[in-house]
């Protein structure tokens, strides 16, 4: 399987308190400065949606977004384009992109003291079910790719995997380091 | 964008409903071609548009960030269409015929919503559905998946046949002559594709409502407005025509007061034949069939009507539908059984109940309203009304023009589980059809034509109406805001209590977002009339303003009296001046919040603006001269109201008259001043060098002038009247915003 599209949701901790909307701001600060090594189109803003993408950067290449998706707020990588190298490179490629972007937003005024993530609370998606739909056969092809991203930071039985079992979602499976 | 078009393709091969496969193919081939450079771009832009593919803001790949306009440099320099980049995220609008849909229907948008787009399905005003940020060479894939679920996006954009709409509620009406809902599907699709229908101008647009009386499907805002009658037992329609929004909005007129039921896809398509020939095709702004019937009056348009009628040869899908439409009727999952409550009432769920829930003509059983905040709903949410709509109903589910999602057919025994089950997938926000339920465009967010954020002032108003909650008087509770992002009405901003569209202002040397406010419009009786603006407030404002009107009417009001009444009696004079002291707006450094967007942090621009030297903290010449403009458009509304026709006429006239000549003073432009003189020099300077032209509408709002000026010693009735008004507002507009392309030309030029 050729998987593209990988989806990288880094959670929030569980005492963050950001204002969503502030994150308006920060991502439209980022076009300005050119804060991301992605093309960057334009900001939308869904924090009228409950459990919704709360405020999210459109780029050509990805979508990020400060998310809520499930009631749970984390920072959400979503790659459309393409990428080359091999699978397990594309999905670091992704969880690298995430990092770096969390990294920002906590770097960010509007954002401090108030927002941080959880670098052992991950959740990795395929957004393409063609490619990927959300079985035990995409499970089996994809579970060595996950720990092959993880096992180096977390160590082969430092983590664990729980993969989402309604087939109408994407495969989907999240992450909990110890 | 994705790698996997191609196992779609295969994956689906042979299971897609026909022509709609074949259809996909030839649009996939086209995008391909187009691809090579084997198509022109203009003859692509219509292709992609008759599937749907709609462009979106930025997609010339410029952008102001609000210090600069970037250059988005796109990977790919092909183009899409003439001056739109081929990687530019798109819009795919989805047609759903009256609104109807099924879980997989609901399910099958969901994937979509997040493999494609932002993992948002939007509603239209027009009970479509729309995604956001799709890559052109993702929509075949896209179009084949819907396909399978029996769901087309044929037609949904572009000079055609748009989406059919009708009542949510047909089928389940407490006062609807008799269901429209077959009658609505067989016309949908048997003009969809049909060789009558693709010769159009410009789009247009058909509605199905059961009654008269009520507001579900806006009758007269469409180009072909069906309502139920029932004529000695026998079943029809009248035929409302001619009827639209856009700039310049026409209330349809009665073309037929019963068209029997056999003749319904007949005559709809002799209306279609009668547009395609004598709809203007080069100018767009003239297009739409209320042009040809104000051109050629509607005694002509019957006529001419009747003889295409008489010519056309008769089709087997005119009737074959008719045979089943005795039998045609939905079921419920469960019993009709009513809600008996015991123990204490929960007050959640009842005010969720007297907002949400309509008690349906069938004993027993309701019809259940999801409010979707702007019309939004997630992928997640998606799938949990699917199951909902499966465990409750026999997946009987319907879009709506206020943009949200009905489920028909539920047990009214059943509602608190339902409601619990909806609150869990956080879906039963209470306020269906009421105040903090704010329709809107997309306006800045995605449109390429939004002057101001419509979503984003949506957002702020529901916000601080929910925060009121049921402190909000029942009156004002029962009250319609729409919003629009620009003149062109996609928010239906005419025909709510509180209307709003969207304008800038040049201010201190500063562009400033800006609403107008639009009052005296009707919701119900299938749209029964329309509104006009009363002035311009500045978009910071506007929750104020909604506070200041809306109290005033609780206080005001005598006995039972609407808004409408409320608002027709105390005049548009009191009520402007209600508000006229929130339309200043002080200096950029004492507060820059109004220099901004809702839902934005960028400083406000309507283009690549600067600041210069020139631009002090002076209110200029023009924009007093602008001012006054605006208040004599104002005062023809006023003489309207009075019933002075013919006053209202000129004072309208002489406000565009004097809006040239105040563009004139401004250039220093010599000019004779006559009305010819100031006409003349005003189409030198500002029309034949295009200074006046916008990039989307050109030189239209131009043309209402020089119309104006011919017809001007020419009587009016108070309908000709009242489009003056609205004509002379837009072009008072258009010369803001040509003073304000024209100062920031200056500006760069210092
Ligand atoms: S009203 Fe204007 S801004 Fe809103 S969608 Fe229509 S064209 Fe765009």
């Amino acid at each position: 399987m050729d998987i593209q599209h990988f989806r990288v949701k880094l959670f929030a901790t569980a005492d963050s308190r950001p204002h969503l909307g502030d994150a308006i701001a920060v991502f439209h600060r980022w076009i300005q400065h050119r804060r991301l090594p992605e093309l960057m189109i334009d900001v939308s803003d869904y924090e009228h949606v409950p459990s919704g993408p709360g405020v999210i950067l459109v780029c050509h290449e990805a979508i990020y977004g400060l998310d809520q998706a499930k009631g749970k707020l984390g920072l959400v990588y979503n790659r459309r384009a393409p990428l080359n190298g091999s699978v397990e490179d594309r999905l670091r490629q992704a969880v690298a992109a995430a990092d770096t972007a969390a990294g920002f937003l906590e770097q960010e005024p509007e954002f401090s003291g108030k927002l941080r993530f959880d670098r052992k609370a991950w959740e990795v998606s395929v957004n393409d079910r063609a490619l990927a739909p959300n079985t035990e056969a995409t499970w089996y092809t994809l579970a060595p790719v996950v720990r092959g991203v993880f096992e180096p930071l977390f160590g082969p039985t430092g983590y664990s995997l729980v993969r989402a079992v309604d087939p109408r979602e994407l495969f989907r499976v999240t992450l909990s380091a110890r | 964008m994705k790698t996997s078009g191609g196992l779609w393709k295969e994956c689906l091969q042979g299971r897609l409903p026909q022509p709609l496969g074949a259809e996909i193919d030839k649009f996939e081939s086209e995008v391909l071609l187009k691809k090579q450079g084997k198509i022109d771009d203009k003859v692509f832009a219509e292709t992609r548009l008759r599937r749907g593919c709609y462009g979106q803001r930025y997609d010339n790949g410029q952008r102001h960030d609000g210090k600069e306009t970037q250059t988005l440099d796109y990977p790919s320099d092909n183009t899409k269409g003439p001056g739109t980049m081929w990687d530019a995220p798109g819009m795919q609008r989805i047609k759903i015929p009256y609104g109807g849909l099924n879980a997989g229907q609901l399910e099958m948008l969901a994937a979509l919503s997040e493999e494609y787009s932002d993992g948002i399905a939007h509603i239209t005003t027009r009970q479509d559905f729309q995604l956001h940020f799709v890559h052109i060479e993702d929509t075949p894939a896209l179009m084949r998946r819907l396909a399978s679920a029996g769901i087309t996006t044929r037609e949904a954009c572009g000079n055609t046949l748009r989406n059919v709409t009708g009542c949510p509620l047909a089928g389940v009406c407490r006062t609807e002559a008799f269901d429209v809902t077959p009658y609505a599907k067989a016309l949908a699709w048997h003009l969809l594709g049909h060789p009558d229908t693709q010769e159009f101008g410009r789009k247009f647009k058909i509605s199905f409502s059961g009654c008269a009386e009520e507001a579900c499907a806006l009758a007269h805002i469409h180009d072909i407005g069906a309502v139920a009658t029932v004529r000695d037992g026998k079943r029809g329609f009248a035929f409302y025509v001619g009827g639209g929004l856009g700039t310049v909005p026409q209330q349809a007129k009665l073309m037929a007061d019963f068209v029997p039921d056999e003749e319904l896809l007949p005559m709809a398509q002799a209306i279609c034949r009668v547009f395609a020939r004598l709809g203007e095709k080069k100018n767009r702004n003239t297009a739409r069939l209320k042009f040809v019937i104000q051109k050629i009056g509607l005694e002509e348009f019957r006529r001419l009507v009747a003889l295409e009628r008489s010519t056309l040869k008769a089709e087997p899908r005119w009737t074959e539908y008719l045979t089943e439409v005795p039998a045609y009727r939905e079921e419920a999952r469960r019993p009709g059984a009513l809600l008996e409550i015991s123990g204490a009432l929960d007050v959640e769920f009842e005010r969720w109940r007297k907002s949400n829930v309509y008690e349906q003509k069938q004993s027993g059983y309701v019809t259940v309203t999801v409010t979707l905040p702007l019309g939004d709903i997630t992928a997640d949410q998606l799938r949990a009304l699917a199951d909902l709509a499966r465990k409750y109903t026999k997946e009987t589910i319907r879009s709506t023009v206020e943009q949200n999602l009905v489920l028909r057919w539920v047990s009214a025994a059943e509602l608190p589980s339902l409601y619990e089950e909806l609150k869990a997938a956080e879906l039963a926000q209470p306020g269906a059809g009421t105040i903090v339920d704010v329709v809107a465009c997309p306006g800045t967010d995605t449109c390429k034509l939004g002057i101001s954020s419509s979503r984003g002032l949506a957002a702020e108003l529901r916000a601080r109406l929910l925060g009121k909650g049921y402190e909000l008087d029942e009156a004002i509770r029962g009250l319609h805001i729409k919003i629009s992002g620009c003149f062109n009405s996609c928010g239906q901003h005419h025909v709510a209590d509180l209307g709003f569209y969207g304008v800038s202002r040049n201010k201190n040397g500063y562009t400033v977002p800006h609403f107008q406010l639009v009052l005296g419009g009707k919701w119900e009786e299938n749209a029964g009339s329309y509104g006009l603006a009363i002035g311009a407030v500045p978009s910071r404002r506007i929750p104020e303003t909604v506070d200041r009107i809306t109290s005033r009417y609780l206080t005001e009001r005598q006995g039972g009296e609407t808004f409408h009444d409320y608002a027709k009696r105390v005049g548009k004079a009191a009520l402007k001046a209600m508000i006229d002291d929130l339309t200043s707006v002080p200096p950029h450094d004492v507060d820059r919040g109004y220099y901004v967007d809702w839902s934005d942090a960028r400083e406000y621009t309507i283009g690549d603006i600067g600041i210069g030297e020139c631009a002090g903290e002076v209110v200029t010449p023009i924009e007093f001269q602008l001012a006054a403009c605006e208040r004599e458009a104002f005062e023809a509304q006023l003489a309207l109201e009075a019933g002075e026709v013919g006053k209202a006429t000129r004072v309208a006239y002489e406000s565009m008259r004097n809006a040239a000549l105040a563009l004139l003073a401004w250039r220093l432009i010599p000019h004779d001043s006559t009305p010819d003189g100031i006409l003349a020099a005003f189409k030198h300077a500002f029309y034949d060098t295009e200074y006046f032209f916008d990039p989307f509408t050109g030189g239209k709002f131009a043309q209402y002038y020089f119309a104006a000026h011919e017809r001007r010693s020419r009587t009016s009735d108070a309908e000709q009247a009242h489009r003056l008004i609205e004509e002379a507002q837009l072009f008072i507009e258009a010369s803001h915003a040509c003073y304000g392309r024209l100062s920031a030309q200056k500006v760069v030029a210092a």
